[in-house]
Parts: C-alpha cells; structure tokens; sequence
C-alpha cells in the first residue's frame, strides 16, 4: 500500500544547532501521528520541514498526490506546494489568530478555500461555510460574526473548518490544545477524533501534552535535542517506554 | 522659452517612466514599481498621474484635466496651469479635442478614441491591501494568481449588506490575468474601462505604474448569483436632461431641496449646447456659469 | 486463533541506575476459536503483562505472538492498528475516556471505527448498555463521573460492541454484583459461542470456572529468580 506521506532523512540545522536530524517515517492514510517532545527537542521545526513552512537542509517529504503519485515536496515549485497548502494539506496553528483572518467573518474564513480554488456562487459558498460550522459546533448565527467576538476554544474550532472545508488529506496540527481551557480540550480533541475518523484524515500533531497524544494518536514520535528517541505504537510508547528519556518524561508526567 | 526642462521632469526620469509604461502596457493589470520623484505638490494630489503625464506629453499635445468629472475644480486647475507652464501645451475643457486627458476618479462620458491618453491618478493601487497588509504576500498573489482573498472582499460586502458594496474603486480582472484596481472611480465608470484610448494609472506616494492597452478586456469581478451592475442615481441630470450619466447630487437649500446635474462638466455643456434643457436647467447662453 | 510462542519480556529502568528486571521467559500459550482460556497466578505472576504484549500494548523481547495472520511482536504498527480494530479487542481494568464524550459514543466508537453507519452504530451501543443495566438517563452523560462498577460495564459494553474474533478481557467481573456479574458471564459465552477465541484473567474462581475451558498458570513463565 501506497504512504500517503514518505519522509527520508529530514533534517534543519540552525549553524551548528540541530534542528532535527535523521527523522523518516511512513503515514498512511487514516494514521495520526504525534510528536511530542519538550521545548527545544526540535517537533515544532520538524512539523515546519514536513509541512513546507521551513525548508530542510536535507531529505525528502514525499506526498502520495492525486495526479502524480508520490512527489518530493521539498523540491516542488512554490505555486505547486502552495496549491496543495489549499487543497491537499490543512495547517492548523497553535494560535487561531495566527490561521485566520482576524478581521473577516466566520463565513468568510471558511469560504476563502472554497474561493481560491474558484467556488463562484455566494449562495453555495455560505451554504457551506454554515454546514462547516455546524460541523465543528459553532452556532450557524455565528456565520456572519467576526473571530475577534469569539472564545479561545471557537476560534480553535472556526481555524478547523476552515482548514478542513476543502477535504484535506492530510492536517498538520501545532499544538492545537495548548492555551485553552482545560474543558475546551476535551471538547476540541473529541471534534477532532470525529473528524479525523469521518473524512478518513490522516495527522501530524505535535504536542508537549502527553495526554494529548494519547486520545489523538495512533502513533507517537518521541524527540529530544532534535534526535527521534523512540517510535512506535501510542499506547506502546507511552505504556512500555524503552528509551531512558521516553521513561523520564512518562513518569513525569502529573496525575490527577 | 520656459526655465522647466519641459513638462518639469528630467530626460532621465521620463525616460524611467516611460519604460514603467512600456512594462505595463506590456503586461495589462500588471504593477510596475517605478521610482517616483518628488513634485510641487504633496503626496496625495495626484503626483501619480502628473509623473505620467509628464513622461507622455508632447509640445503637440493636447491637454485637459479633470476631477470628479469637473474642469473647474482647485486641483484640475492647479495641474492644468502646471503644464501650461512647464511644458506651454495646448489645453482645452473640451474632451473630444484633447489627446491627453488626466482624470482623478472619474472616465469621461463620452466615448474615447485610439488617439487619445487617459491619465489616471491613483491613490492605493494594490487591491488587496485592506485585506492583506503585506507587500510581499500580496505581490506572491499577484504572481502565483491566488486571487482567492478578493471574492472574500466581496463575500464579506454581501454578508454584510446585502449586495456588493463596493461602489467605487471596484476590482477587475484584465485580461484575465491580473486583478487590478481601477482606482476610485465610481463601479458605473468599469464598463467604460474597455475602450479604444490608452489607459495609464500612476500612485505617485506608492510608486506604482500600471496600464491598459486599447480594447483589452477588463472585467468587473462577482459572483454567479450576485453579478456586477454598474449603477447610478435614479435621475436624470436637471441641467442638461441627460439619463445615461453620472451624476453629482447638489443639496441646494436648508429644507433638503436637492439637484442633480452631470459629473462630466464638458459632456454636460456639450449637451446644452445642442439644445437640451434639464428639469432645473436654463436653455444655454454663452456668458451663463 | 491466539498463538505465544516462546516470548520473553524484562524492563529496563534507565531512570533508576538501569535496573534489569525480567519479568517472562519462554511464554506459551494457543487458543483456538470458541476457546477460552484463563490465565491464572498470583498478584504481580505477569498476567495482565502476558495480555498486553499479545495486544502490542507491551513490547516482546522475544518470540512469536501470533493473533490470525498477524505477528504482534513484529508487525509494523499499521498492522497492528488494522487488527485492533477488526480483530482483537481489549477489555482492560481501567476506563480510559475523551473527558465529556456521552456514554452511547463511548461504547458505538469500535462500530465506527470499523465504518458502520451513525445511527446504527448508537442503537447497538443503547442495546448494550440496556443490557449491562447502565440507565437510560446516563447515556448522554460521560462516563468519568460514573462508579466504579457502572464504569467497568460501560467498558465491557465497548468492548464487546464489534464482534471481534479474538478478545482479550481483564479481570471483566471485577466490582460488579450479581446480577452484571451474570451478564457479562451470558456475553463471554455469546462470544464463545460464535467462535471467538478468547484470554482472560478472573479473580473470581466461580466466574472462572463457568466460561474458561482452560487454565494457564503464568507462574511457569517466571524467570528463576536472581540470587
């Protein structure tokens, strides 16, 4: 069976600095895949390599295209890769503000995609947008509202509709629970267990909160200093720790 | 003989400007950046199109200026005694008989022909700047042809209001490559923007030059179920009686008492000349305002 | 159905001066479908590690965990995945949620993970919890703010949604009364009976006694202890 992302060797160095180094795995679709690590153990720099925010000093990110089949992103012309960022791809960030259009609708911010790749019929368009947001729990009378009016946890939610309108193959996620509130994560990772299950997506997440990764991952990538620890099953990984600094950051962790 | 190298500028500098509009004219739409000088006037009182009118005029020339359709204005009167004397050409209020024309926001009514210029001036050339602050990513845009933000600019209008909003500086795509914005002339003018005269836009404070060739084809952007209507006030214009242009609203009295008459002062003139006479119009006498 | 063979696992704990401790040698262990065997020996013997290195949930140092076709202690983890979702099912001691999921979500997410339709997928959840006796009042609510008993029945209830020709269950009657306790025991032989192959702990000797077909004794697998 055909991967649908092929990552070989990626590395990024800052001088002298691992970034990340020697990283290569195979997701197929359907797989979510976390990264997790603490700060400076290189995810959020690796998640920017795979994802065309960042060029790598070295290696491939092969993505199974619709057209062509596997293709190297890494060496893709710009408007190439910039069309898959909107189509193909979904970037979910971290901060809302830093994934939407702060000062345009909620219709508008999850119609956009639909207009760059030339949806023509307002009608249509907001048609869509509504459902999308319905989808994602905001309220349809919401769809003219701008994402300054709304919480944390709905900005959250309105930065995935937006991303996801197109049916995306594949959805980067930087942290996408980090800053909200504790209940606001578990409502946001149930929505996007769903989504991730319905529309058949497969995911990249990176997080520093194991928790996370537990209810969201198939898969768990352990880094530390830029280099991959340990890698296999979530439940194994996070269960069954080989590498020390895996068993370090597992015991570590805080129980409620 | 005048102390001005003619029409103000440099050989040099029109030399620069004039390649700006070979680029331009070359790639309808296109933005062309160009090293915009400093002129007697400030920014914002149509350096843009004095740049350009500069670079194009000839001793032969012809020359009228108008803003918001009239002759007669501050400005139109500034700039058109400006090139008198710097440049001692001809000039006229007459649109038929001049061969450059610079305009702020409005096309003249009548149809213009292969030999004529029309200058426009331009404040804000970058049409997706109020939704896009950044230079580099709207000239990425530009380039890659992700016109996708500015159907979100539409979208929005409708949202908000019901129908597209935008009644002046509405967007077009030229040739259907380039998403230009035509300056602020009234949506009622994008029609008139296919025509068989050369169209210049110049912004003198964003140092931006762009073009239209002669009948190339200039599009005004909608969607399928909300399309484009160039529309104006419901009148007719109460000096000359004329109903197919665009008009200025005059608020005449304290109790609201209004008047309409044409924007264009010369197709207005023109048409009282030939006999017409408006609702509030007097029949025409050479000494009458 | 289920095949160890000869499997060995011991933990290494870097963080504390790199213990060594080995906890299973030589592991052996066959069920065949209908079957179910028990897995007996004192508290700490290694049952419930046996049963999660045969669900990948623990790595195996060493030998063959074979469920069908699969080789757990090899196979990439996509295989694995593929197979907990359409082979082998797991009923751990512990209910481990998305915090305010509703119950009926809970329990229908393995019939949707195997693609079944929404609305279907919930009714079977519903008859499952009817079954297990979890009132119709706490369907919509989640299940972290439940007892302990009410918790372990909705655990079973996922458990035994999708008909799952291999099932692992630990400890399943654990902190149920008589009544559930006799439910569960009437599923485990449901399950038996349409030919799942079945390993399971029981605590309980009756329980044991009533489903289990066979018992293996872990302590054979114990590592002779060091001197």
């Amino acid at each position: 069976m055909t991967p649908l992302l092929q990552v070989e060797d990626i590395a990024k160095f800052y001088g002298h600095r691992i970034g990340c180094t020697g990283v290569s795995f195979d997701l197929f679709p359907g797989e979510v895949m976390g990264i997790v690590g603490e700060s400076g153990s290189g995810k959020s720099t690796l998640l920017n390599c795979l994802a065309g925010q960042l060029t790598p000093d070295a290696g491939a990110v092969r993505f199974d295209t619709r057209a062509e089949g596997l293709r190297d992103t890494v060496t893709m012309n710009e408007p190439e890769r910039r069309m898959l960022g909107r189509t193909d791809w979904a970037f979910v960030h971290q901060h809302a503000r830093d994934g939407l259009r702060m000062n345009v609708s909620a219709g508008g911010n999850v119609g956009e995609r639909l207009m760059a790749i030339g949806a023509r019929h307002y009608g249509d368009i907001r048609a869509e947008a509504t459902d999308w947001l319905d989808r994602v729990e905001i309220s349809a009378d919401r769809v003219d509202d701008r994402p300054t009016t709304f919480s944390g946890g709905m900005q959250q939610r309105l930065q995935i509709a937006r991303n996801l309108v197109t049916g995306p193959r594949l959805v980067f996620m930087d942290e996408p629970t980090g800053g909200l509130d504790v209940s606001v994560q578990a409502r946001l990772l149930d929505l996007l267990r769903g989504l991730v299950r319905e529309m058949n997506l497969s995911a990249i997440i990176v997080t520093h909160d194991l928790a996370v990764v537990r209810l969201l991952a198939d898969r768990l990538m352990v880094m530390k200093d830029g280099y991959v620890v340990e890698t296999g099953l979530t439940d194994q990984v996070l269960d069954d720790p080989q590498h020390a600094y895996t068993q370090l950051l597992v015991s570590s962790v805080l129980q409620v | 003989m005048s102390d001005y190298n003619f029409a103000y500028l440099d050989e040099q500098t029109k030399r620069m400007i004039r390649r700006a509009i070979l680029k331009g004219l070359a790639i309808p739409g296109y933005q062309v950046p160009f090293a915009s000088r400093e002129m007697p006037m400030p920014y914002g009182w149509g350096t843009g199109g004095v740049q350009v009118s500069a670079a194009v005029l000839t001793p032969d020339d012809t020359f009228k200026v108008i803003d918001q359709g009239a002759d007669d204005t501050t400005n139109a009167v500034s700039i058109r005694r400006f090139f008198e004397k710097t440049a001692q050409v001809k000039t006229t209020e007459t649109t038929r008989d001049a061969s450059v024309i610079q305009t702020r926001h409005r096309i003249p009514e009548g149809d213009l022909g292969e030999d004529q210029i029309l200058v426009y001036q331009v404040p804000i050339p970058e049409p997706l700047r109020f939704l896009e602050p950044s230079e580099v990513e709207t000239r990425k845009m530009h380039s890659l042809e992700e016109y996708g933000l500015m159907h979100v600019k539409l979208y929005e209008d409708i949202s908000q209001h019901g129908a597209i909003a935008t009644a002046y500086a509405y967007p077009v795509k030229v040739e259907g490559r380039y998403v230009m914005d035509p300056s602020p002339i009234p949506k009622f003018d994008n029609p008139k923007l296919e025509m068989a005269a050369i169209q210049l836009f110049g912004a003198g404070r964003e140092q931006r030059i762009y073009a239209i060739p002669p009948y190339t084809q200039v599009v005004s952007l909608d969607f399928d179920d909300f399309p484009f209507e160039p529309t104006k006030a419901d009148h007719a214009c109460d000096l000359c009686g004329a109903t197919d242009s665009y008009l200025d609203e005059l608020i005449v009295d304290d109790a609201g008492g209004r008047m309409f008459m044409c924007s264009d002062t010369d197709y207005c003139s023109t048409r009282r000349k030939a006999g017409h006479v408006g609702a509030q119009g007097v029949p025409y006498s050479e000494d009458a305002a | 159905m289920i095949s160890v063979q000869n499997v060995s696992k011991s933990f290494t704990l870097h963080n504390q001066g790199t213990a060594v401790i080995p906890v299973m040698v030589g592991a052996d262990l066959d069920v065949a479908p209908g079957e179910c065997v028990a897995l007996v020996g004192a508290s700490g013997a290694g049952k419930s590690t046996l049963m999660r290195m045969i669900y990948g949930n623990y790595l195996a140092e060493s030998g063959r965990i074979l469920v069908g076709d699969v080789d757990v202690a090899q196979a990439q983890p996509r295989e694995i995945l593929q197979l907990r979702r359409h082979t082998l099912g797991y009923v751990s001691q512990f209910l481990r949620v998305v915090p305010r999921v509703p119950t009926r979500d809970v329990v229908a997410e393995p019939l949707l993970a195997t693609g079944m339709a929404r609305e279907p997928a919930l009714r079977r959840a519903e008859a499952l919890l009817w079954q297990l006796n979890i009132p119709q009042r706490l369907w919509s609510l989640s299940p972290t703010t439940f007892s302990g008993g009410e918790q372990q029945r909705v655990n079973i209830a996922r458990g035994f949604a999708y008909g799952y020709p291999a099932l692992l269950l630990d400890e399943p009657t654990a902190s149920l009364d008589a009544t559930n306790r006799e439910v569960v025991l009437h599923m485990v032989e449901g399950a038996k009976a349409r030919g799942a192959a079945i390993v399971g702990i029981f605590h309980d000797d009756a329980a044991r006694a009533r489903v289990c077909d066979r018992e293996i004794d872990v302590r054979a697998f114990t590592p002779q202890a060091a001197a």
